[in-house]
């Protein structure tokens, strides 16, 4: 197998214009999903049985809580990569992944609450799934606040992978938690081994919801990732040619 | 009209939950623009002070 696409990546201009160019053709499909997964799930999909109207929190809540545990996933990946390797890319890309990762593991946190007020009586409980999410949080903030102690760059990727790829074991515990213990949270309804439980009029609208919302993150991840690459390789000649339109001996 | 805004009385929880999570899409895109327009602004400096050297 050839390494030559690996290296490929790995060239800062060139993921730079890579990302630049899948930016407008993730973030269309991904407003579309979105906006078709949120009005199917408020307008179309029927009220739950048991829920009525409250259930309709599902298509915010469990969206967003898989977006946080996908981007923590790319995020230890990345820093991995970028650690072992070297590669000022792959840092650039967990360095990214961070703060959007951080925000939407906060809004499932909340909307979770929110949910949990009039279904279970409480906002809050020290429950297994709950407990591990809030623990994502905050290895997500970790991760920002230690990379942002550090005015080195590169010493700030370091650091900040190392915290990352600890935080890394809490993914499964996270995923598992409702299967592991008994816990308060339901267990998965879509992602489960006799395939989803629910009618196709819910089940479309929320399907929708997490491929919109996986490509949102992308889109958001590329634009990010261009002002990390630019912050690693702020003296690069490409960068003058790009923020100049000229070359260095120009 | 306004059985669907009222949401069987659990209007507060559905509407806050879907603002909170529209608000953060858009959140995070106007925080991914101004990430990209500071870091050009930084690389701009930093061209121009060693144009100058």
């Amino acid at each position: 197998m050839s390494w030559a696409w690996f290296h490929r990546f790995g060239s800062p201009p060139y993921f730079y214009r890579l990302a630049t160019r899948w930016v407008p053709w993730l973030s269309w499909p991904a407003g579309v999903l979105i906006v078709g997964g949120l009005f199917g799930g408020l307008v179309i999909a029927p009220a739950d049985y048991q829920q009525s109207d409250a259930y309709r929190i599902l298509y915010v809540h469990a969206p967003t809580a898989w977006l946080s545990q996908m981007a923590y996933t790319l995020m230890a990946v990345a820093a991995a990569v970028g650690l072992v390797w070297r590669m000022k890319v792959a840092s650039a890309v967990a360095a990214a992944a961070a703060p959007i990762g951080a925000s939407f593991t906060a809004v499932s946190l909340v909307t979770g609450m929110l949910w949990g007020q009039p279904m279970w009586g409480t906002y809050w409980a020290w429950d297994p799934r709950l407990v591990f999410q809030l623990v994502l949080f905050f290895f997500f903030l970790g991760f920002i606040g230690l990379r942002s102690a550090i005015d080195d760059v590169s010493r700030a990727d370091r650091a900040g992978a190392v915290l990352a790829i600890v935080g890394i074991v809490n993914v499964p515990i996270v995923h598992y938690s409702v299967t592991w213990w008994n816990s308060l949270h339901q267990a998965p309804s879509v992602l489960r081994a006799q395939g989803p439980s629910m009618p196709a009029s819910m089940l479309v609208p929320l399907l929708m919801s997490f491929l919109g919302i996986t490509l949102y993150f992308y889109a958001v991840l590329f634009y990010r990732t261009r002002a990390e690459i630019l912050r690693r390789d702020r003296g690069a000649a490409w960068v003058r040619e790009l923020l100049t339109g000229k070359g260095k001996t120009a | 009209m306004s059985e669907f805004f009222a949401m069987s009385g659990y209007a507060l929880y559905v509407w806050s939950s879907y603002a909170i999570g529209i608000g953060a899409l858009l959140l995070n895109i106007y925080w991914a623009r101004a990430s990209l327009r500071q870091a050009e602004a930084q690389a701009r400096r930093r061209l121009a002070s060693g144009d100058a050297a």
